[in-house]
Order: C-alpha cells, then sequence, then structure tokens
C-alpha cells in the first residue's frame, strides 16, 4: 500500500528541461513545487568536471548519462504486423536520465520550426490542393501559430545564451543570417560561435550555388554571458567532446547549469531523485489526476504524492506510456485512424556523409557541435513541391563537431578497417576531412505509432511502451532529394573524395541516428485528434500539463529543443496567468 | 611460424609486457621484424599486468586477434603491446561486461536484423561464446586454435568471418567479428587508464592532442596548419 504524502501544490515529472522551466515559473507565482525523478542528481560542481569529461569510453562509448535499460526499455517493430522486441541497449536514439535529462548530453542545436511549420497541413492544402497530401500522411496543423510563440522562443533563447546570427530581425532581413527564418524579436544573445574550416569552406560553394549559408545556432555561448536568471555561463572551448557529455566550462545550455541553481536554492520547491513515478492516479468523473505514484528506488517504498497541478516532463515515450497506463484519453488504433494517446510518432530522417581533402589540415578535434554551417533552402515550405513527389524537408550543414578518437574517425569507401593498411589510412585521413549532415522532416504516418506492449515488462512491472515505425516512401524521397542537393555542394568543395550515404530502406534501432523522437501525445485544437490543447493542458484531464516533443504533431526539419523550451515558457504562462485564477479547461472544445 | 609446443601459460604471464610476443612464440607480422621497420617503444608497466577475467584459452585468442587486427609496424607496436588485450580482459569485467544498462528479461526471440541485438547473453558471456565458437571453426578449417595459426592463416580467417563466410557453429561469425573490431579499437584508442593505448600511442599515430582540450584561443590560429602537442590523459590531470 502506497503512503499518502501531504498534498503539494504541483508536482512535476522528469527534470530534464522542460520539468526544470516549468517547476520554475511556478515556484515564481508563488506555488509550492515537487520535481521527480527518476535518475541521479546530476550535479555540476561534482560531476561537469575536468578531467573526468574528456573520458570517451565512458560518455560516448558506454553511454554513462543515458536511461538504464536494465530497469525501462522500449520495444520496436517497423510495422504493425511485426512482432516488437525489446532495444535492449539503446542505439539509435539516446534518451538521457537523471537531473537535466537529455538536456545535459545534447549537441545544443537551437533552432526554431518555420512559421509555415506551425501550419503545414493547411499550407499544403492551399498550395498544392487538399487532394495533394496523400490519405496515409496524418500531419495536422500545430494549435498555435510561430507569431505567439515567437517570445517565448526569445525567453528560452536567452535562458540558453544562445548563439547565432538573426536573419530577419522583426520582418527586417539581416544579412549572414538564415533569410528564411520567421521574424525574430530580439538578435541571438550572443555572436554566433567559431566556424572551422569544413564549415567555411561549406558556406562559400554554398553562396557560389546561390543558396544562403549562415552559421548554425546553438545553445553554447561563444563569450561569457549572464542568462535572465542572473547566471553566469562561460565561454565555448571547442573541446570537441559536447556530444553525449556534459560540459565543464558552463558553455553548453543544459538545466543543471542554466536553471537547477535557483531552483535548488529556493524553498518552495523541493526534488527527489531516484523516485521512478509508476503511475498517474486518474479520476475520471472528475477529469483530473490527483497525483502520482512512485516508487523510491532507494529504500523500495511506494509512496502516493497528491497534487493540484501535475506536469509530465518526462521523454517522449514515458509521457505517453503514463497516458496509456492511466487511461486518460482514448489509445490511438492504427486500423481506424481513431483514437489519440500514440498517434503521430515522428523520428528525424537524417542523412549524410563525409568529404575528404587530401594533404588539408582541420584539426577536427577542435570542434562543438554547433561549429557549423547551413543552408536552410530546401526545408518545409521554403522551396516548391510542386512535381517532386513528397512534402517536407531539412536544413542541410557542415559540422565541425570533434572528433574524439573511438568514433570520431571515418575513412572513404573501401579502405581497410583494420590491419596494416588501416593503420596507414586513418592516420592519413583523421585530419583531413569535414562532415555533412542534411535534418529531414519527418511527416506523421497513420502506420507510425506507440503502444503498450503485450509481453515485455519494465522492473516495476509495467508493460514497456511499444514502438512502430518505419521511414515512409514520402521520407525517404524527400532525404534522397536533400541528399542530392548536398551532393551538389560538396561537389563544388572539390574534395579528394566523398561519401554521402542515403537512408536504409527499414529504421533499424541500430547504429546511432538522432533523439529527436517527437509524437505520442499530441497538440491540438480537437479533442478527437489530439491528446492536449494549445496550452499543452490534456483534453481529459483539466490539471495535467505535457510537456516535451510527445505533443509535436509531426517532426519538422529540425532540432526539436528549440521549439521544445519556447512551449514550455507558453504553457507555463497559461498555467500561471490563466488557470491559477480558474482552474478548468483552458479551451473548450 | 608459430611455434605448437610452446605452452599457452607461458605466453599468458608475459602477455602484458612489450616485446614478449615473439618469446611466447607469437608469430610477428613480417614487416615488423624487418629492421628498418622498428615500431615506436611503448611504455611497458614495471609489472606483468594480470589478466583477471579471461582464461588462458581465452587470453591467447584475443592477443593473437588484437595484434592480426592491429599489427606492429612503423606506427605502432602490435594491439597487445599496445594494451588492448588488457583493456578487454577488464572491459569483460567491468559493469559493462557483466551487462550493467541493458535489458534482459526475456522472452529471447531472434528478431530482425533491424531490432539489434537479441541474445540472453551479456558482452563477457559473448566473448566467451564467440571465441569458443571461433576456435572450433579454426579447428575444422585449419586444424588448429586461431592463436596457433600463422599471420596469414590469422588474417584469413579474421576475413572470413568478416566477410560472413566462416560459418561457426550455433553462432553468428560475422556479427561476432564486428564485436570483436569494436571493442579493440575502443581499447586503442580509449583514454590509457583503461590499460590499452599505452603511452598513447594511438593518439601520437593519428595526432589527437588528448587533454585538456581547450582550444578557444588556438582555432584561429591554427586553421588550415597541423597543431602539434605532446598528448596528455586523464591520467596526467589526477
Amino acid at each position: 500500500m502506497a503512503t499518502r504524502l501531504k498534498d503539494i501544490d504541483a508536482v512535476v515529472v522528469g527534470m530534464g528541461f522542460s520539468g526544470a522551466i516549468l517547476a520554475r515559473e511556478l515556484t515564481k507565482a508563488g506555488l509550492n513545487v515537487v520535481g521527480l525523478e527518476r535518475g541521479a542528481d546530476r550535479n555540476v560542481a561534482e560531476e561537469f568536471t575536468l578531467s573526468r569529461l574528456r573520458d570517451e569510453l565512458r560518455y560516448v562509448v558506454r553511454l554513462e548519462l543515458m536511461q538504464d535499460n536494465s530497469t525501462d526499455t522500449i520495444t520496436f517493430r517497423n510495422a504493425p504486423d511485426e512482432l516488437a522486441l525489446p532495444i535492449r541497449r539503446f542505439g539509435a536514439f539516446l534518451p538521457g536520465e537523471g537531473v537535466g535529462g537529455t538536456g545535459i548530453h545534447w549537441g545544443a542545436l537551437h533552432w526554431r520550426f518555420l512559421p509555415t511549420d506551425f501550419r503545414i497541413k493547411s499550407v499544403l492544402s492551399e498550395k498544392y490542393g487538399a487532394k495533394a497530401i496523400p490519405e496515409t500522411m496524418s500531419i495536422q496543423d500545430w494549435p498555435v501559430s510561430y507569431d505567439e510563440l515567437e517570445p517565448f522562443y526569445d525567453r528560452f533563447d536567452k535562458l540558453c545564451g544562445v548563439s547565432g546570427q538573426a536573419g530577419n530581425l522583426r520582418g527586417t532581413k539581416v544579412a549572414g543570417g538564415n533569410p528564411f527564418e520567421g521574424p525574430r524579436s530580439e538578435h541571438y544573445p550572443n555572436k554566433p560561435i567559431k566556424t572551422g574550416t569544413g564549415p567555411a569552406m561549406f558556406s562559400a560553394a554554398a553562396n557560389s550555388l546561390g543558396y544562403h549559408a549562415f552559421p548554425v545556432p546553438v545553445a553554447t555561448s561563444s563569450a561569457a554571458y549572464v542568462n535572465p536568471e542572473g547566471i553566469t555561463l562561460g565561454r565555448c572551448e571547442y573541446c570537441g567532446h559536447c556530444n553525449r557529455t556534459a560540459c565543464e566550462s558552463n558553455a553548453k545550455a543544459s538545466p543543471n547549469v542554466n536553471l537547477m541553481p535557483v531552483l535548488r536554492a529556493d524553498p518552495r520547491f523541493e526534488l527527489r531523485t531516484r523516485v521512478f513515478v509508476t503511475r498517474l492516479v486518474y479520476d475520471k468523473a472528475a477529469k483530473r489526476v490527483t497525483g502520482v505514484v512512485y516508487t523510491d528506488m532507494q529504500t523500495g517504498e511506494e509512496y502516493e504524492q497528491p497534487a493540484g497541478i501535475v506536469v509530465l516532463s518526462s521523454f517522449v515515450f514515458g509521457n505517453t506510456q503514463q497516458l496509456l497506463l492511466a487511461g486518460i484519453g482514448e489509445p490511438y488504433d492504427p486500423r481506424t485512424g481513431k483514437g489519440v494517446v500514440g498517434k503521430n510518432y515522428c523520428y528525424q530522417f537524417e542523412a549524410g556523409g563525409e568529404a575528404f581533402f587530401e594533404g588539408r589540415e582541420f584539426n577536427p578535434f577542435m570542434g562543438a557541435p554547433g561549429m557549423a554551417t547551413a543552408i536552410d533552402d530546401f526545408n518545409g515550405e521554403n522551396f516548391d513541391h510542386s512535381g517532386l513527389g513528397f512534402f517536407g524537408g531539412g536544413y542541410i550543414a557542415c559540422t565541425n563537431a570533434g572528433a574524439p578518437p573511438i568514433g570520431g574517425r571515418v575513412l572513404p569507401r573501401g579502405e581497410p578497417r583494420w590491419g596494416a593498411g588501416w593503420k596507414q589510412a586513418t592516420t592519413k585521413w583523421y585530419r583531413s576531412n569535414t562532415r555533412f549532415n542534411t535534418q529531414g522532416s519527418v511527416y506523421a504516418h497513420r502506420d507510425n505509432f506507440m503502444d503498450l506492449d503485450p509481453t515485455y515488462k519494465d522492473a516495476l512491472g509495467r508493460p514497456l511502451i511499444r514502438l512502430t515505425y518505419n521511414g515512409t516512401e514520402n521520407d525517404h524521397k524527400m532525404s534522397r532529394y536533400l541528399v542530392d542537393k548536398l551532393e551538389s555542394v560538396v561537389k563544388a568543395m572539390n574534395p579528394t573524395h566523398y561519401d554521402l550515404q542515403n537512408r536504409p530502406k527499414n529504421f533499424t534501432i541500430v547504429p546511432y541516428q538522432s533523439t529527436h523522437n517527437t509524437g505520442g501525445t499530441i497538440a491540438g485544437s480537437d479533442p478527437k485528434s489530439s491528446v492536449v490543447n494549445r496550452y499543452l493542458q490534456a483534453w481529459d484531464a483539466h490539471n495535467l500539463f505535457i510537456q516535451g516533443a510527445s505533443v509535436f504533431p509531426q517532426q519538422h526539419g529540425y532540432n526539436p529543443t528549440g521549439t521544445l523550451g519556447a512551449l514550455a515558457y507558453w504553457s507555463a504562462k497559461a498555467i500561471t496567468e490563466q488557470y491559477l485564477k480558474s482552474p478548468g479547461p483552458l479551451v473548450h472544445a | 611460424m608459430a611455434d605448437d609446443s610452446l605452452p599457452r601459460r607461458r605466453f599468458l604471464l608475459g602477455a602484458g609486457l612489450a616485446g614478449t610476443a615473439m618469446a611466447a612464440g607469437i608469430a610477428e607480422p613480417l614487416e615488423a621484424q624487418q629492421p628498418t621497420a622498428s615500431p615506436p617503444a611503448a611504455a611497458s608497466p614495471q609489472e606483468p599486468e594480470p589478466f583477471v577475467t579471461l582464461t588462458a584459452l581465452e587470453t591467447a585468442f584475443i592477443v593473437a586477434a588484437v595484434d592480426t587486427l592491429i599489427p606492429a609496424d612503423e606506427l605502432s607496436p602490435s594491439g597487445s603491446d599496445c594494451g588492448v588485450a588488457i583493456f578487454i580482459d577488464r572491459q569483460l569485467g567491468s559493469a559493462w561486461g557483466g551487462g550493467g544498462k541493458m535489458y534482459r528479461a526475456g522472452p529471447f526471440v531472434k528478431g530482425k536484423p533491424e531490432q539489434g541485438y537479441q541474445l540472453a547473453l551479456t558482452p563477457r558471456e559473448y566473448f566467451a561464446a564467440g571465441i569458443a565458437a571461433a576456435n572450433a571453426w579454426a579447428r575444422k578449417t585449419y586444424g588448429k586454435d586461431f592463436d596457433r595459426l600463422a599471420t596469414a592463416d590469422r588474417v584469413a580467417a579474421l576475413k572470413a568471418m568478416e566477410g560472413g563466410k566462416a560459418e561457426f557453429e550455433h553462432f553468428d561469425a560475422r556479427a561476432f567479428f564486428g564485436q570483436l573490431l569494436s571493442i579493440t579499437m575502443a581499447g586503442f584508442f580509449a583514454d590509457p587508464i583503461y590499460g590499452g593505448n599505452r603511452d598513447m600511442i594511438a593518439w601520437k599515430m593519428i595526432g589527437f592532442p588528448g587533454l585538456p582540450a581547450t582550444y578557444a584561443d588556438k582555432i584561429d590560429n591554427y586553421r588550415d596548419k597541423r597543431y602539434v602537442a605532446a598528448p596528455q590523459s586523464i591520467a596526467d590531470f589526477s
């Protein structure tokens, strides 16, 4: 029997970026908030330190900061008629665990979606006719517009100390930035970080072809910066160890550095770590979640934490799983297209490759994921899709992310993988290559979804979430188009060799591709086709606010975290300024 | 040529020492024996390092394998002389080797390749099974265990596994080769605190400077110009 704890104003489940933002905004509004985190308390002074972080084996290969699959994983299959099997160790994507969540080990590429992305179904219908959208493509307009979200994008930019070059300041184009971006109310808080040799060559080649290259925006401070929370960020050191690792310079934004110190000092906030929330307590008649039940992993004791407001801010898979287990909202059924929970799972359709320049010295170990340049000419509706046979797109980038020696070496196709010939080849090419990436959108498909697995269970006896996903014909065509465009730029860079890879036909759970998972509890204007309303409030439980990329109706051609953070601030404002005054549905269906 | 008469036990005792492979009867690649191609010396530990996880047979296989994957030449000493076999021994004995952070509940079903690793075996158990299967295949194909083969046969055997031409009994040879290559490369290039990459020899080989990796003031001065620094390990800052 769970021990019932004292009632609290709000409980936050999952202390990544969204959870930390909601906890901060709610405590600022005077609420007492408990933050629950199933992983460790990742303390900056203790863990984000040198020489500890410069350990590629621990962090990059053995995945120190990632979710423990022995406790909890997901099952996966490509299609609804296949048998799903558990992901025994994560590969294709790497959700984080512990305070900070995936916001510690991300590469910190910090984008906004396009204004047209937020009304993509309407835009496609207007431009190409409603019949042009395939029946199986279950895309939806967002219930919030770019203009509404812009002030919250700006807040999140400032929290993170984002470095970049504006391309559109309040409607005026700014040279050197992304000419396709939506209007920004303010410049980026920091100037762009330094550009590497490869990305500079990419920019020159892209511009020579008439495209519009610009430095990639990144939540890595290019100089010392004090964020609106009063926290001083350091300068990026271009250590080349960013991905899958924390930052010792306090330059890369993370909940731990950019927000948690304020929360930790706030008497209205209490953090409980190594507590595993097993279920939401749902009062269906009252359309409320009365609290959450969790197991304290350090004592084995089970507790019920009653709360006035429940913020669900775990990863995409956990958010969807909690709703399905609690019976909140109708589960999605791909055969009928009815139901909403688990609907529109989307991924990021990335492809790319490398170019090799014999005799050049690129010092690839000096880098950061944001040490990149990109073109946005082939993203979303920035280009005409007439006659192309697909919708969607993505940015195309050249990146100098760092090249740690175990995983950061690449060879031209056909070179040996081992033996004396391999040693010569890896020595010859390690310092002389640069990498490319296309960040393709994934437009939702009827058959890509999540539900509960009928067989496999987690360490606490709950059914695992089951992911059914494969790349669609639309997305493969889109990706090949992007890779073709990339190839024209790479050729103009005049490399000794280059290798670009299209995506394999079937999505595969290894090797690593992208941690950009979205959907399952999507936002919309109609409870028949969405789980949460425009304020991320659950249609079926008015005191439940669901955060994170699980609310994205589909995934666009950009990294998701910028939009995730903006949505958190947008949702928090609705809670503190509307919901607290009059608890109940904020949107009437 | 390999000398079958030498007991493996003696080899095992010396396996952690640089330069003892010849004395133990392990065939060196020909190029390493050329006087003109003397390998860069890796610092030897003061004491022989004991293997704590692998059995003697397994150690012999791993040393032979890593020395074939990473042969001694003018670029570096052999894999085992760089500590890669010790690295593998320690990794298989680590939490990771014991299946840490790995979902291990059944039922176990083969599944599609797209669904990834689906065996019940921990990495430690996987390598034990793989080494046994590889040696059984080597005995069937060449008449002796893998570590007793001459260099050319070892190369041919690994190529057969890599290319999916070797058929192990009840074990996926190609997948095993993939795991073997992966852990060998991790050992060669990981920070030396884990036992491999002795004296940062692999980092020196490719020109990776190691720690501290603070380059904000260096990037602009080294555009299209090689940055060279004596590498430093985590141990140098501890």
